[in-house]
C-alpha cells in the first residue's frame, strides 16, 4: 500500500463525512458525473463489486460490471488483453479483483486511467484495510494506540497484509494469530506480534478480526480438520472473553459461520462490526473514487 | 590447403589453462591456434601473414555454455539454432550445449543427428547436443544412453524436471559410467517446491506468492549425491541457487566422487528483491534467492567449488512473460548477457578474470572433453575481444535473441564482446 498516513487520515475522513450524509450526495454532489467506472471482476465478489457500484453511481458515475469467470477463458491473456480492449474505449476508473497476486499492477502499466486494487491475490485488498480502518475509528474513536488481533488464515489472506500495514501506519498495535501451517514466511519481520494460540495472543486485544479459510484448505493440507480449527481458532463467546472486557469483533466476509466464526459472536449487535463494515464499504469506496476522479481531472 | 596465418597482436591475453594473465599476442591459422603469448605482443620482424591490432583488449578463449535451452525443434518461435548462434556470437559464447527438453525430446538417435546437423548449418557458433537421460524425460525408463552418446551427445541432461525415482536415477548413472559422458541433473525436492514460483522467505510472503524454500534444493543436492556416491558415474549437480546446497557438495568433493555442480550467471548477479514489482522477467527456476546465497555462490565459483558458470538461457516470448506473476513462465533469456553478468563478480567483488573464465570456458571443456576453451597451441581458434570496462544498460528490447525476457532489462552492465571468432572465423563484431 503506498499511502502515507496523512492520505490515509484524508480518505478516512473523507469517508465519515459520505456515511453520515449519504443522500445529499444523490440530489446536489455528482464529483464523477459523466465519468466511467469499470468492475472487472475476474473472481466472485459480492460485497466489494456491489459497494463500487453503488458508490460509483451515487457520486454520478456510469457503472459497468464485467465478472469474468476465470475458468472460463485462459487466464492470464484474459487479463492483459481485456485490458488493452477496455483501454481501447477510456474507461475513467478501473475496479479490478483478480486472483493472482500482482495483477493489478500488472494492469496499471497496461491502462492509462486510474486503477483501484480490489484484491489482487494473496497479495493486498486496500480498500477493505481502508474500510476496516473506518469502522474502528468509528466505533472507538482513534486507530492510535488500539490493539487488533487477526486470526487464522494469515498466509493466504490478502485483507490481512493489507490491514497489517495499514493500521501500523496509522499508530495501531497488530498481533497475527493462526496455525503456524497458515502463516507466511518471515511474518516475524511485519511489524506484528505472531502468536499460535489464541490464548496467548488475544488478551487485551481491542478488537479482534477474523479471517476466511477457505474449505479446499482445511481437509489436511494446512490444518487437519474444520472441527480441529474450530476448536483451537474458531471464535467463540469464550475465545472472546479472552480478550478486553467489551473487545468488538469484525471479519471481512464471507463468514464460514462454525468454522473460523460462532453465529452467537458473528450475529451479536453489540461485538460485532461485521454489519457496519459493509456500511463502511460503500462510504470509504465513494472517497477514494473521489479522490481518483480529481486526480484524473487534473492530469487532462 | 592453408589459409594465411593472422596474428592478434596488442592485447591482453587471458589464458585459464596456463594462468596466464598479462600483455601479449595470438597466431591462428585454418582455424587453430598455433601460438599464443607476450612475445606476439608486437608482429614478428619478417610476419607476412595479416595483423590485427586489438587496440588492448582482453583476449580470451569464447565461453562455452552447457546449460541452453532452445526452441528447436518444436518451439522455433522461442528461439532457433540461427537465432540462438547470432545471440551466443554477440555474446562471447562459442560452443552451446542444446538442452533436451525440446519437442520432441532429444532421446533418439536421430535427434541428436538432427540436432548436430541443422546446427552445423544454421549457426554461426557451435551447437552441441545433450540428450535425455530417461526417455521422454519422464524420469521413468532410461533413454539409449550408449547409442545416443555414440551419435554425438555432448552429455546427458534432464531438463528441469528432477528424476523423482531414486532407483531410475541411480541406473541411468551407473549405466552412463561405461561411456565416461557427464549426466546433469536439476537437484530438487519436488514436493516442497510444489507450486512455488519465487524464493520462500519475507519477500514471498509480502508479495502473496507462493515459496519455494531453499531446502526444496539442498534435500535434492544430498539425494543426488547419496545416489552418485551409490552408483558411481559422472553427475553435474545442475543450477545451484542455495548457500545450503554448498557444504553437502564441498563434502562429497573431498570424499572423491565424480560430482561436480553450475551455477546460472543470474544467481551470481541478482537476487530475490529483483523481483520487486511483480517483475516475471526475474521468475526463475531455481529461484533467485538472497542477498547471501548470492554471494556465496559467487565464492564457490572462485574457489571452483562449483565447476562451472552457465546462461541457463531459456527465451520465453512475451505473451509467456506478459501475465500475472504466478501464471509467466520460469526462464531467461541470457546468451548475451551470461560475460557481462558475470563480469558484475569481476567489477563489484573483485573475482579474478582467471577464475571466471576457468568456470566459464576451460571447466566445461573438460568437463566435455572438448578441445577448446584454452589458449593452447593446436586448440580451435574460438576467440572473443572483450571491452572489460565498457559501460552499458541492457535493454531487453536490443538483444539479437529471438525472446528478450532479460531479469538485466534496464540494469547498468559493464563489459561488451567486441569480436567474436568461432574456428577462426569472425562470427561477430561491434562497432566502438
Amino acid at each position: 500500500m503506498d499511502l502515507d498516513s496523512f492520505e490515509a487520515q484524508a480518505l478516512l475522513d473523507r469517508a465519515d463525512v459520505f456515511l453520515t450524509a449519504p443522500q445529499i450526495s444523490v440530489e446536489n454532489f455528482l464529483p464523477l458525473r459523466g465519468r466511467t467506472l469499470i468492475n472487472l471482476f475476474f473472481e466472485n465478489s459480492t460485497r466489494t463489486q456491489s459497494s463500487f457500484e453503488i458508490a460509483g453511481k451515487r457520486l454520478g458515475a456510469h457503472v459497468m460490471n464485467m465478472a469474468i469467470a476465470a475458468s472460463s477463458l485462459a487466464k492470464g491473456e484474459t487479463l492483459i488483453d481485456t485490458a488493452a480492449t477496455l483501454n481501447a474505449m477510456s474507461p475513467d476508473l478501473l475496479v479490478v479483483r483478480h486472483g493472482s497476486s500482482g495483477a493489478a499492477q500488472l494492469l496499471a502499466r497496461k491502462v492509462s486511467c486510474a486503477v483501484i486494487n480490489a484484491g489482487d491475490g494473496q497479495h493486498e485488498h486496500p480498500t477493505q484495510a481502508l474500510l476496516d480502518a473506518l469502522t474502528i475509528r468509528r466505533a472507538l474513536g482513534r486507530i492510535e494506540g488500539v490493539c487488533v488481533a487477526i486470526c487464522g488464515d494469515v498466509l493466504h489472506s490478502r485483507v490481512a497484509r493489507s490491514n497489517v500495514s495499514l493500521l501500523q501506519m496509522l499508530g495501531a498495535q497488530v498481533r497475527l494469530i493462526g496455525p503456524p501451517t497458515l502463516m507466511p514466511a518471515g511474518v516475524e519481520q511485519w511489524g506484528a506480534s505472531v502468536h499460535y494460540s489464541m490464548r496467548e495472543g488475544l488478551p487485551g486485544a481491542d478488537v479482534v478480526m477474523m479471517l476466511r479459510l477457505q474449505r479446499e484448505r482445511m481437509e489436511g493440507a494446512f490444518v487437519p480438520s474444520q472441527r480441529e480449527f474450530f476448536w483451537f481458532y474458531g471464535l467463540d463467546p469464550e475465545k472472546l472473553a479472552l480478550a478486553k472486557p467489551g473487545a468488538l469483533v469484525m471479519h471481512p466476509g464471507p463468514m464460514n459461520r462454525g468454522i473460523e466464526i460462532d453465529s452467537t459472536v458473528a450475529d451479536d449487535p453489540a461485538v460485532s462490526l461485521i454489519e457496519r463494515q459493509v456500511g463502511a464499504g460503500v462510504a470509504l469506496r465513494s472517497a477514494v473514487l473521489e479522490a481518483l476522479a480529481g486526480q484524473a481531472s487534473v492530469s487532462r | 590447403m592453408k589459409g594465411p596465418p593472422q596474428l592478434i597482436c596488442n592485447v591482453r591475453l587471458l589464458d585459464p589453462a596456463s594462468g596466464y594473465d598479462g600483455p601479449g599476442g595470438l597466431l591462428h591459422q585454418d582455424g587453430l591456434i598455433l601460438d599464443a603469448g607476450p612475445s606476439l605482443f608486437h608482429a614478428p620482424a619478417g610476419f607476412t601473414g595479416e595483423v590485427m591490432d586489438g587496440h588492448g583488449l582482453l583476449l580470451a578463449p569464447g565461453l562455452i555454455d552447457m546449460r541452453v535451452v532452445l526452441g528447436e525443434p518444436g518451439a522455433e518461435h522461442r528461439e532457433t539454432f540461427k537465432s540462438a548462434g547470432r545471440a551466443a556470437a554477440a555474446g562471447g559464447v562459442t560452443t552451446l550445449i542444446a538442452q533436451p527438453n525440446t519437442d520432441p525430446v532429444i532421446d533418439d538417435v536421430s535427434l541428436v543427428d538432427f540436432v548436430l546437423r541443422r546446427a552445423a548449418a544454421r549457426s554461426c557458433v557451435r551447437i552441441l547436443p545433450a540428450a535425455a537421460l530417461t526417455k521422454g524425460l519422464r524420469g521413468e525408463a532410461m533413454a539409449e544412453i550408449g547409442l545416443l552418446a555414440e551419435a554425438g551427445a555432448a552429455m546427458f541432461a534432464h531438463g528441469d524436471a528432477p528424476i523423482l525415482d531414486s532407483q531410475v536415477l541411480r541406473r541411468a548413472l551407473s549405466y552412463a559410467k561405461t561411456f565416461g559422458l557427464l549426466c546433469a541433473h536439476r537437484p530438487q525436492d519436488a514436493y516442497l517446491a510444489k507450486g512455488g514460483v519465487m524464493h520462500a522467505g519475507e519477500f514471498a510472503g509480502r508479495l502473496g506468492l507462493r515459496g519455494i524454500p531453499a531446502a526444496a534444493e539442498t534435500i535434492g543436492v544430498m539425494r543426488d549425491l547419496a545416489v552418485a556416491e551409490l552408483a558411481g558415474g559422472r553427475l553435474l549437480l545442475d543450477m545451484l541457487s542455495a548457500e545450503a546446497s554448498l557444504a553437502p557438495l564441498a563434502r562429497a568433493k573431498d570424499k572423491g566422487l565424480r560430482v561436480h555442480a553450475s551455477v546460472s550467471v543470474h544467481h551470481l548477479a541478482l537476487n530475490e528483491l529483483d523481483i520487486g514489482d511483480y517483475r516475471t522477467f526475474s521468475k526463475l527456476s531455481p529461484p533467485l534467492r538472497r542477498e547471501d546465497d548470492r554471494l556465496a555462490l559467487g565464492e564457490a565459483l572462485v574457489s571452483g567449488l562449483i565447476d562451472v558458470v552457465v546462461s541457463g538461457h531459456d527465451p520465453h516470448p512475451a505473451e509467456n512473460k506478459r501475465l500475472p506473476f504466478d501464471e509467466a513462465a520460469f526462464g531467461a533469456a541470457a546468451l548475451e548477457t551470461l560475460l557481462p553478468g558475470l563480469l558484475r563478480l569481476h567489477h563489484s567483488q573483485g573475482a579474478p578474470l582467471l577464475a571466471l573464465w576457468q568456470a566459464a570456458a576451460l571447466r566445461p571443456a573438460q568437463l566435455l572433453g572438448l578441445a577448446q576453451g584454452r589458449l593452447t597451441p593446436g586448440a580451435p581458434a574460438d576467440l572473443i575481444l572483450v571491452d572489460l570496462d565498457a559501460p552499458f544498460r541492457c535493454q531487453a528490447e536490443q538483444l539479437l535473441s529471438k525472446s528478450r525476457n532479460t531479469p538485466f532489462d534496464d540494469q547498468l552492465l559493464q563489459g561488451q564482446v567486441r569480436r567474436t571468432l568461432c574456428g577462426g572465423k569472425t562470427v561477430f563484431e561491434r562497432e566502438m
